[in-house]
């Protein structure tokens, strides 16, 4: 896929795999994998500024003996997905009249 | 590679970045691996998985905006001793000038590269509008009725976008380069920075 259309989707992506429970790194990753393939660098990217856009607020919490940090989605977070999906309407628009150009020409 | 030693490494590369900063990143690590070894895979397999060191520390590196790093290093961590301050002030009118100077050569360096750049672009423009006059030109002797004018004139012309279409591709390259470079060096401006953390 290409890395801008990419870069775009992970965001709201990381945003919807906490949208009905509060998770974790590896679960996020785990979560995403049939969909996007995401490093942990680049999640940990993504959870700072979802976090500094106030789109989710973190807390630690004990499992099994050691800290983890969990991450919970907030109303502005809720509100980007939301908007993702306006969008997405509006895209798949024109991806439906590029794809009836591509019918023309065949 | 144990988790130990993967974090430990970790720490030692990212040595120059705010404090916080290293440790929330080392606890992000320490967590994911501490996951994926529950999930069922042995230590070495899950430290694996993670990415190497030296791949993370490069995305790290070109995320973090170089004046973060700056601001980090300008911040004292011990108090300077009376002696060194009192050299840094006499030694004002010394190392002042040099510094500037240094900053100047390496500056000056980096604009002639794009002198030669803007050159070399300016050239090729030249040899283009010298072919477009070269065709009027030739179309002004044809009203004339010199032909063999206009024969060679038109020649030249032909001559002349043959050579600004070959430079165009040179130009094209060069400038990739010159822009690979400028990224290259930001990043190796931010390694130094960081270089010179580990060794106070």
């Amino acid at each position: 896929m290409d890395i801008q259309l990419k870069r775009g989707l992970l965001d709201v992506c990381v945003l919807a795999s906490i949208k009905d429970e509060d998770s974790y790194g590896y679960k996020i990753i785990k979560d995403m994998k049939p969909y996007l393939e995401l490093s942990e660098s680049t999640l940990y990217t993504i959870l700072k500024r979802l976090e500094n856009a106030k789109m989710l607020t973190v807390r630690t919490a004990e499992h099994e003996g050691r800290l983890r940090k969990y991450y919970h989605i907030t109303e502005p977070g809720l509100k980007r997905i939301e908007e993702f999906k306006e969008d997405w309407k509006e895209i798949m628009a024109v991806y439906r009249f590029i794809s009836k150009e591509d019918n023309v020409n065949e | 590679m144990n988790k130990e030693q993967f974090l430990f490494e970790l720490k030692f590369r990212l040595n120059g970045l705010p404090q916080s900063d290293i440790d929330e990143r080392v606890l992000f690590y320490s967590e994911m691996i501490d996951d994926r070894m529950e999930d069922g895979l042995s230590e070495e397999e899950a430290v694996a998985a993670v990415g190497s060191v030296d791949e993370i520390v490069d995305q790290i590196m070109s995320e973090i905006p170089l004046t973060r790093i700056v601001k980090e290093k300008v911040k004292q961590k011990q108090p300077r001793k009376g002696w060194e301050i009192a050299l840094l002030i006499l030694g004002f009118p010394l190392w002042f000038p040099l510094l500037i100077a240094a900053f100047a050569v390496c500056f000056s360096l980096y604009i002639t590269l794009w002198a030669v750049l803007i050159g070399i672009w300016a050239a090729d423009l030249g040899l283009a509008v010298g072919a477009v006059a070269g065709v009027l030109g030739a179309i002004f002797y044809v009203t004339k009725t010199n032909i063999m004018g206009a024969i060679f004139v038109a020649g030249s012309a032909v001559a002349l976008a043959g050579f600004a279409i070959f430079m165009f591709a040179g130009c094209v390259a060069l400038s990739k380069a010159a822009f690979i470079l400028t990224k290259k060096i930001a990043l190796g401006i931010k390694t130094m920075v960081i270089g010179k953390g580990t060794e106070v």
